[in-house]
Formats: structure tokens, sequence, C-alpha cells
């Protein structure tokens, strides 16, 4: 008699009925597109971070620049008087090397990795060596005696070429980093695939490897040889990243890091250290102890890193988050409501139907049962079809294909760098060409890892969807049902019909 | 069967005290078969609600073969109410949802019988009222006298030791009285029931032996005839 009852009322009632269903349903969809996509998008973050800082990093270490200006930075080549041949139409020709560490990266003594190795729960540990090397090649008009030393000063990540006060140059640069190879469990190279050759080996010594992408784009292959701080290394092979086609790795070249720190004359110096740790919730505890060990160090967690993610993708995750989360709550409270509403308005219509019950010998719990069961079994439609709903949604996401592009922001990635073009001024009367111009965009443009949005939809989500709909549905029936159990009996002997 | 006395219902909305019965005393054997006649809003109602267990008496006591209704917790109310009380009301109130034979069913529903036999008893019951060829039909595909008639077998088929009828002629028009009247009092007979039998329709009064007249909350004895 239950199921047939319900299932009469529930058919008699057909719009109530179905109004209620897709409300949940609208709301349960959501609630299982919102997580799915909010996985998805947190699994694209913390790939563009594998990409940059290699599967496993729980936690990496650096050393930010003191302040701006020291050592001349990067992109600085100071040229003494009489530097380079003369020619005949009275310029210069002027070529030089600079090898230095990244952009805004302070090297610091490599025992960091043995302190950090010794502390608990550190299951692994990496150090690299973060290093860009810009190349000048151009010639300058000749400077008169008593002009002093001519100085120019690039963009930090640019190169460029161009022209000014007589002059004409190029400027190449190309990011490195010094690995350990015998260290291969965490680190940059964790998401490095060999592309063609080899990659790095114990015992390596002045050979690299390089990006796939950037040996693509400068026309390089196994065999060549590139030049880093003036000294001509073989290229050993190529890689590419296991997180996308086209996705470049962490950096344009690797070398051995005692070949990198040799080139750099940074003998035991490293930038980065990268940490894993045993378990997800030591990380904080390790992170701090690290802090402690090595005060002047920077220490980032992953989810301090996540934090740095730009572009589409953290435009993607502040959305969800946000607007998300706000939007399928507000939703289900509206779901709710209704299923709460048309169960209240049901039960007050059916006042004499459901006296008369009691007066024939229906006990309480029964009507309430009857009135309950109809509200469940209301909001389990609604689970299904929003279950349905949003299993749709979901697969309608991720067949759409929608690109996230993400930039990490600590560290300085590799890649194509599009090649800018530096204004040149008047060459000032002091005589001494200066080439400023901060190139902020190529630092934007060129190092953002594109990724599909693949949005999961796990089990517990789909048990926590049915759930929620059951609840939906349990809600309204406690709340109709409380109503019936008040209805008095007599109510059967009023006589309005 | 029934055994009331000094029984007094007060009903209070908001300031107004209404008095629906007042010291109301009475006797009612096994097997008779009693109408209660009487103008409207003089208490008949709220007298079949205090003989049926459908409310508690605000004073006064009401026993039902011996037992207090009065003194009786909710859970031995409704139970009195499944098993030895059947009730027909003046709307039949139906469940419109349920078929002829559903609505008779869900009489048994808490004695919890297998739905087997539940069915076939339904079945002889709506048999019993003329209808055993409309089981399946919903109330609405149902004449008034024939929703009536599946209310008395709904009412009758737990075999109840008290019929209680509030107006069931009352939506009914002569024809369909006297059809329904016949039934009832045929039942009776047959059935040694105890009847309370509420109307203001004194030709349905006319047919049983026993009349009582309740007015503004007061019952007094009509003399028989
Ligand atoms: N639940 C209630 N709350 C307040 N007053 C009530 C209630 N039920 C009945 N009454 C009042 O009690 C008095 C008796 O009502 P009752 O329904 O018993 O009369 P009745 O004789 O059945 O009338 P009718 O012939 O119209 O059915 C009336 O004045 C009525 O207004
Ligand atoms: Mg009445």
């Amino acid at each position: 008699m239950f199921f047939t009852y319900l299932r009469r009322e529930l058919r008699n009632r057909r719009k109530q009925t179905v109004v209620v269903a897709i409300g949940l349903a609208v709301a349960i969809a959501l609630v299982i597109v919102v997580n799915a996509v909010s996985t998805g998008v947190k699994d694209a973050q913390s790939e563009v971070l594998e990409s940059v800082y290699g599967v496993g990093t729980d936690i990496t270490v650096d050393q930010p620049a003191e302040g701006p200006g020291e050592g001349g930075g990067p992109g600085r080549f100071d040229f003494g008087e009489g530097e380079g041949e003369a020619n005949e139409d009275g310029t210069r020709e002027l070529a030089q090397d600079r090898l230095s560490t990244a952009m805004g990266s302070t090297p610091f003594d490599a025992s960091a990795l043995e302190t950090v190795a010794a502390l608990d729960h550190v299951s692994g540990v990496a150090a690299t060596l973060g290093l860009q090397n810009m190349s000048f090649s151009g010639e300058m008009p000749d400077m008169e005696e008593g002009d002093g030393p001519v100085t120019m000063q690039m963009g930090p990540d640019g190169s460029g070429q161009g022209s000014a006060g007589g002059s004409s140059f190029e400027i190449e640069q190309f990011t490195i980093t010094g690995v350990d190879p015998d260290a291969t469990a965490v680190g940059p190279l964790t998401t490095a695939e060999v592309a063609d050759g080899r990659t790095l080996e114990a015992g390596d010594k002045n050979v690299a490897v390089l990006d796939a992408t950037y040996a693509e784009q400068q026309e390089l292959a196994v065999g060549d040889t590139i030049t880093v701080g003036g000294k001509d290394l073989e290229t050993v092979g190529t890689v590419s990243s296991t997180t996308g086609d086209g996705v470049a790795t962490a950096s344009d070249a690797y070398l051995p890091l005692a070949t990198a720190q040799t080139l750099a004359d940074l003998a035991d110096q490293v930038t980065d250290v990268y940490v894993q740790v045993d378990s997800a919730e030591n990380v904080d505890a390790v992170a701090a102890a690290i802090e402690d060990e090595l005060p002047d160090a920077s220490v980032s967690t992953q989810s301090d890193l996540a934090e740095g993610v730009t572009g589409s993708l953290s435009t993607a995750s502040d959305l969800i988050s946000t607007l998300g989360t706000w939007l399928s709550g507000i939703v289900l409270a509206a779901a709710f409501g209704l299923a709460i509403l048309f169960t209240v308005s049901g039960v007050n219509r059916r006042t004499r139907e459901l006296g008369t019950l009691k007066a024939i010998g229906w006990s309480k719990g029964r009507v309430v049962g009857q009135v309950a069961g109809e509200s469940v079994v209301q909001g389990l439609i609604g689970g299904a079809v929003g279950l349905a709903l949003g299993a749709l949604a979901v697969w309608a996401v991720n067949l759409a294909g929608i690109t996230l592009s993400g930039a990490s922001g600590g560290l300085t990635m590799g890649g194509p760098m599009p090649a800018g073009a530096v204004q040149g001024g008047d060459t000032p009367p002091d005589g001494g060409g200066a080439f400023g111009e901060r190139a902020d965009a190529f630092a934007d443009a060129g190092n953002a890892v594109d990724i599909v949005l693949q949005a999961p939809v796990s089990l517990w989500i789909v048990l926590a969807a049915i759930g929620l709909a059951v609840l939906g549905g349990l809600l309204a029936g406690v709340v109709g049902g409380q109503r019936a159990a008040k209805l008095r009996p007599a109510e059967a002997l009023r006589s309005l019909a | 069967m029934y055994q009331i006395d000094d029984l007094t219902k007060t009903y209070r909305q908001g300031k107004r005290v209404v008095r629906a019965l007042k010291d109301v005393s009475l006797t009612i054997g096994d097997g008779e078969l009693v109408a209660v006649q009487g103008p409207t809003g003089g208490g008949k109602s709220t007298l079949l609600q205090m003989l049926g267990g459908l409310d508690r008496p605000t004073s006064g006591t009401v026993k039902l073969d011996g037992k207090d209704l009065a003194g009786m917790s909710d859970t031995q109310l409704t139970a009195a109410r499944a098993e030895t009380i059947g009730f027909v009301f003046q709307n039949f109130n139906l469940i419109p949802t349920l078929t002829a034979l559903e609505n008779v069913e869900t009489a048994l529903v808490p004695s919890k019988i297998a739905r087997q036999s539940r069915t076939a008893r339904a079945l002889a019951a709506l048999d019993s009222v003329g209808l055993g060829d409309r089981g399946d039909h919903l109330p609405g595909e149902l004449s008034g006298g024939q929703q009536q008639r599946v209310a008395i077998a709904r009412a009758l088929v737990k075999n109840p030791k008290v019929l209680l009828a509030d107006e069931p002629t009352g939506n009914l028009d002569e024809e369909t009285r006297d059809e329904i009247v016949d039934l009832m009092v045929g039942l009776w007979k047959e059935q040694g029931l105890t009847v309370v039998l509420v109307t203001h329709d004194s030709v349905v009064a006319a047919r049983t032996p026993r009349r009582l007249r309740i007015a503004k909350g007061a019952m007094k004895e009509l003399p028989p005839r």
C-alpha cells in the first residue's frame, strides 16, 4: 500500500513532482559541475606547477635577490675602451657573453641541500642552479678617448636587437638550469621526457640537454654546440614536457650542476632546492623547519605556489571558487525551499485525506512516513535526473576542450621567447649608449602553459550529490511530516469539501 | 457498548469559549441502532468525535466496552480506531488517488495482515455493498452513492464493533439516500453492529428504533415510535 499510494500521489500531482524534482536536479547538477570543474582547475594548476617544479615537489626553497641594481644585473654589458675590433668606418665590433643567475634569485651555498635533507619527514631533495645566458654581438660607434666606458643595459629577460647612435647589435638570451643528474626523484626534470638523444647522466661534463621547443626554435639538434658563458658545450639530447604537447619545460637548457657552477663561477652555489615530503600533512611543518634552518631563504609550499599561478587559469579558479560555490549554494537552498514549500502545501491540501487515514486507524508514524516517503522519492528522482544532467554537463565541458593558460610566478620559464625590439634613443652627450626599458612584455607572453580543462567526476561527488538530493527530500518530508503529525484525526469530520 | 458520563467538551476560539457538549450522560447498548438529530452547531459531530476517539473530552468519561477512551494513550486510541470503530463521513472521504478496492484496503493496513488476504477481504466487503465489479474504479469515476458504499465497505471490512456515521446521506439525493439507509440498516441487522447515525434528516431518523436529540450541547432522548 505504501508504494502504491506513494506512486499514485506523486503521479497525481505530476506538476509539483516535476517542478520539485527539476529544482533539485538543477541544483545537484550544478554542484557536480562546479565540483568537477574546480577539481579540473586544481588539477590544471598543479600541472602548471609540475611543469615548472616537477612532479612530487612539495616545497621549493630559493633566495630572492636582495635589491635592484646589485651586481649589475644580468642584462648589463660593460665594454672597456678599445675593446673589440675597430672597423674602418669608425665603429667597433663587440661581442660578449654573460652568464649569471636567473633574474630575481640569489645563489646560496649548496650545503643547504644537506641541511634540508637531514630534516624529519623529508623524503627527497634536489638542488639546481638557475642561470641566464646573454650574448651581445654588434657594432658600436668608436668612442673617443675620455668618453669613459660604454655601458648598455638590457631588459632582464629580454633578447633584443636594435640600433642607436650609429650602432647595430643583437642580444640573445636563454635560460639554463644546472641539475644533479643523480637526483631524479624531484626537480624540474621529473616532468621532462627525452625527445631525442639522451638526458643527463652521472659523470657528464661540459654537455647540455636542450628543451625540445627551444631547440626547434633555434634550429639546434643533438650533436650541435651551444655557447654558455663563452664555452661551447655539446648538445647530447633534447627533452619535452610530459605536461602537454608543445609545452615548454622549465628551462631552455639543462647542464650538469657542476658544469653550470664552474661556468658561472659559482662553485658550490645553487639557486633552488626542491623538497619532497613523506606525506601531505607534514608539508607545513617541514616548511617551517626549513625556514628555521635557513633564515635568508624563501620557502614556498605547493599551495603558496598555486597562489602564484596567473593567467586565465587563476581567473577560472577564482570564478569557480566564488561564483560557482555561491551559485550552487543559492540554487541548492532554493531547491530545498521549493521542495519544502510544495510538500507543506500538499499536506495542507490533503488535510481531510490525511485526517481520514488517522480516523480509520493509521498511526501518526504511518501517515508521516507516507508524506516523508513521497518527498524522499521526489528527492531521489531529482537526484537521478540531476546526476544525469550533471554528467552530461561535465561531459560537454570536457568535450568543449576549454584551454586554460597559466603561468607560475616565481620562476622564469624556458621556451620560445618572442624577439623584442629595444627602443634606441639618441646617444647621450657623454657618448655612452644607454638601452634601458625593462622588457616586461617578454616575461608575460612566452612562458604560460596551456592546459585543456579536464573536469573529473568522482564517485565521492556522485554519492554526495545523491545524498544532497535525498537530504532535500528528507528535509521537506520532515517539515511536511511534522504538519501531518500535528493534524487532528477529527479533521476528517470537517464538512468543507 | 457505550457508557457515557458527564461528558463535556469545550472549544476555545481565541477569547470565545464554545461549549459543544454539556454534561452529556448516555448509555448505548450492544447492537443498538441510534439516530442523533439536532440543529446545526448543536454538537452532533462533537459527540461522534468523542465516541470515535477522534478527540478527547474536556471532562467526563466515554467508556467503550468498559474502557475509558478519555484515559487512553494516543497509541491505544489509534488501535481502538483501527480495530473496534468504523467511520462513515458525509463527504465520503475516500482517498482520491486510490481505487475503490485500495480505499477499502487502507482500513486493513494498520492490522498488518498479508496482502493477499487483505485484498480478498476488501473484495468481499465491496461485494457486500454491491460494488464487487467496481474495485478498480477511482472515486472520481463513481457516483456519490457508490462512493458512500465504498466508504461503508471501508468502515466494515475490519469487522468493527461500532459503526459511527456523520450525516452519511447528507450529500445524496433522496433516492440514493434511501438506498444507503437500506444498506446500513441491512448490515446492522446482519452483523449485529452497534450503529450511531448522526442525521438532521427525520426520514432517516424514522428508520431507527432509538432517537436522540442534541441542541446547544445538551442531549435529550426522543420518545420511541
Ligand atoms: N474544532 C473546533 N473548534 C472550535 N469550535 C468548534 C470546533 N468543532 C466544533 N466547534 C463548535 O462546537 C459546536 C458544535 O459543533 P458540531 O460540529 O458538533 O455541531 P453539529 O451538530 O455537528 O453541526 P452540523 O449539523 O452543522 O454538522 C459549534 O458551535 C461549533 O462551532
Ligand atoms: Mg456535524
